[in-house]
């Protein structure tokens, strides 16, 4: 079964940065669906040793739970597909394009 | 609410933020039916063709498709064209020539590239090819410089004046098919009544093309094949990057990096935009997944180094983000016709990254004006089949788009390969190092010498040198 949970960013610095990731984030402009455009099937997660998922996304979406889950954000998602990618054969993530109009809007790409 | 927007709430083609959606009762704009240039479709058709994909691919085939006759709907899942897109910095115009004669004079350029530098770092070495050429700073020019948002806009907006009918903030969800010959028949869209029937579908739908591989034109996608683009985007005045990059008026200048990705296979970049930078890392997505390093953290790594940091101190950060690029090239490739279905640009992985050379926008560019020319004569002669369509195959063949790509066929393999990103940086500095260092009282020695000490040293067998070697220059010599 999928699951949809819901997380606030975490107020983390960078290194080498004084930036902090929720402020590297503020400076995209998303216009958030209100379906989200991820989903996780976290039972597979619970099995999943390498969690790519949660260092490759460059949205730093994907966060560990204690009990081997994943919760994740769909919000602020540059629709990429890196963590589809990782996640590869296991199967845990499914992704598609987030309704027409919404999602991240690039301006200087 | 009252006053007016700011200009950042506007898309660069004027819209405000979050423009209403329309109308559900209508799938299609008004202007769909009213396209004066377009030929009217066939009963039960929408349109001659629908392109899936309002970036440079899917706006070449809309244009070249409408000049042709055809009524063209194109979509765009983004609320303007290039909402989506983000990429490495330059677009190699000369491919327009044909298509939009004074496409230099038109386009929303941000500089001329007139300084490109090839550059190889290591831990704090760097050693950097620095070529300039005021020539390409005049006509017919060279690279440019370019905001996704503002030449993705541009170049969609050629082919609504040419008649297509672009359709934004609209995803094709899924394929129609023929129930009896499984012919592709148009395209499912999330609007609803949003089923939209054509001929012939264009997947321009990017590198993650849900169209094809629905289509099962894809072999499986392995995430081998794809690297991932992490960009910032950095504020500095107009005056300090022109004196930090030693270039002026519209000039600009293109850095490609090998190494400082923290040992992740990939490379990294510089551009300068007119007052922005735009500094960021090109990893391999394999690669990442099992290195555990964040990629704005890889980016971090990159802006450290001593070679880097000076040109890009101080920038304030104005966007960040990333994007996929298709590396695998020639033979990553998917099928490139289906029955009903074409595909262009990234979605057909056309994108160019051989080390040496990087290039994207123009092969999407010419596949995409190709795809349409294929479309005009595949519906001229009432064949939209595979076979039909087979004339795409052979066009690009023939055209610098797929000759280019099967020259360059083993370069992912060697530019991504482990010698390229992990020994040759360190062995090349090495040997640089011992030339230029001077040793006194000791005397010098030969060059020769050198290498070959440092050969021996760098844990790369000759014989593997000579192979790649061998492989170098059979592929891009």
């Amino acid at each position: 079964m999928s699951t949809r949970t819901f997380l606030r960013w975490p107020a983390r610095p960078s290194s080498a940065e004084t930036l902090s990731f929720a402020d590297r984030m503020a400076t995209v402009r998303f216009d958030v669906a209100d379906k989200a455009h991820i989903t996780v099937d976290s039972t597979v997660c619970e099995k999943c040793t390498t969690k790519a998922c949660v260092t490759a996304c460059p949205a730093d979406l994907f966060v560990p739970k204690t009990d081997g889950g994943i919760l994740f954000n769909y919000e602020q998602c540059f629709e990429c597909g890196t963590c589809y990618m990782v996640c590869g054969a296991r199967g845990a993530i499914r992704w598609s394009y987030p309704e027409g109009g919404h999602g991240v809007v690039f301006r200087h790409g | 609410m009252s006053g007016a927007p700011s200009s950042d709430d506007r898309y660069p083609d004027g819209h405000l933020a979050a423009p209403p959606r329309r109308p559900a009762t209508s799938p299609l704009p008004p202007s769909a039916t009213a396209a004066p240039a377009a030929r009217p479709a066939n009963a039960g058709h929408d349109a001659d063709v629908i392109v899936v994909g309002a970036g440079p691919a899917g706006s070449a085939a809309a244009l070249v498709a409408a000049r042709a006759g055809k009524s063209v709907l194109l979509l765009e899942r983004g609320p303007f064209p290039g909402a989506k897109n983000l990429y490495g910095g330059v677009v190699y115009g000369r491919v327009l020539d044909d298509l939009v004669p004074d496409w230099a004079e038109q386009a929303p350029i941000q500089r001329w590239v007139t300084r490109r530098q090839t550059m190889i770092l290591t831990g704090d070495q760097a050693l950097a090819i620095d070529y300039r050429n005021q020539k390409w700073g005049r006509p017919p020019y060279n690279g440019a410089t370019t905001l996704r948002s503002e030449f993705d806009a541009w170049f969609a907006g050629l082919a609504e004046k040419d008649g297509a009918t672009l359709v934004t903030s609209t995803v094709a969800t899924g394929l129609l098919r023929d129930p009896l010959t499984g012919q592709i028949t148009g395209v499912r869209t999330d609007r609803p009544d949003g089923d939209l029937r054509a001929p012939l579908v264009i997947a321009a739908d990017g590198v993650n093309s849900f169209l094809a591989k629905e289509a099962g034109l894809y072999p499986k996608a392995g995430a081998r094949h794809f690297t991932l683009g992490a960009k910032e985007v950095l504020s500095l005045p107009r005056r300090e990057i022109e004196a930090r990059f030693g270039v002026r008026d519209r000039d600009g200048v293109d850095i490609e990096i090998l190494g400082g990705t923290g040992g992740v296979a990939g490379g990294g970049f510089v551009y300068t935009n007119l007052d922005t930078i735009a500094v960021g890392v090109v990893l391999s997505v394999t690669d990442l997944a099992t290195s555990r390093q964040r990629p704005e953290e890889l980016i971090a790594g990159l802006k450290a180094h001593p070679a880097i940091h000076p040109l890009v101190e101080g920038g304030e950060l104005i966007e960040y983000g990333a994007h996929l690029i298709p590396e695998g090239g020639y033979d990553a490739m998917p099928a490139l016709a289906g029955d009903g279905l074409l595909v262009a640009g990234d979605a057909a992985a056309m994108c160019l990254a051989a080390g040496i050379w990087l290039e994207g926008v123009n092969f999407a560019i010419a596949s995409g004006a190709a795809a349409g020319r294929t479309a005009v004569e595949a519906l001229d002669a009432g064949d939209t089949s595979a076979r039909g369509l087979a004339g795409y195959r052979r066009s690009l063949e023939s055209s610098f788009v797929l000759a280019d790509h099967r020259k360059l066929r083993r370069a992912p393999a060697l530019v991504l390969g482990d010698r390229t990103q992990h020994r040759y940086p360190d062995l090349i500095c090495g040997i640089v190092e011992d030339m230029f260092t001077v040793t006194n009282p000791r005397p010098k020695r030969g060059l020769m010498t050198i290498a070959r000490a440092r050969l021996r040293g760098s844990g790369v067998r000759l014989r593997d040198l000579a192979r790649d070697g061998t492989a170098a220059l059979r592929t891009f010599g």
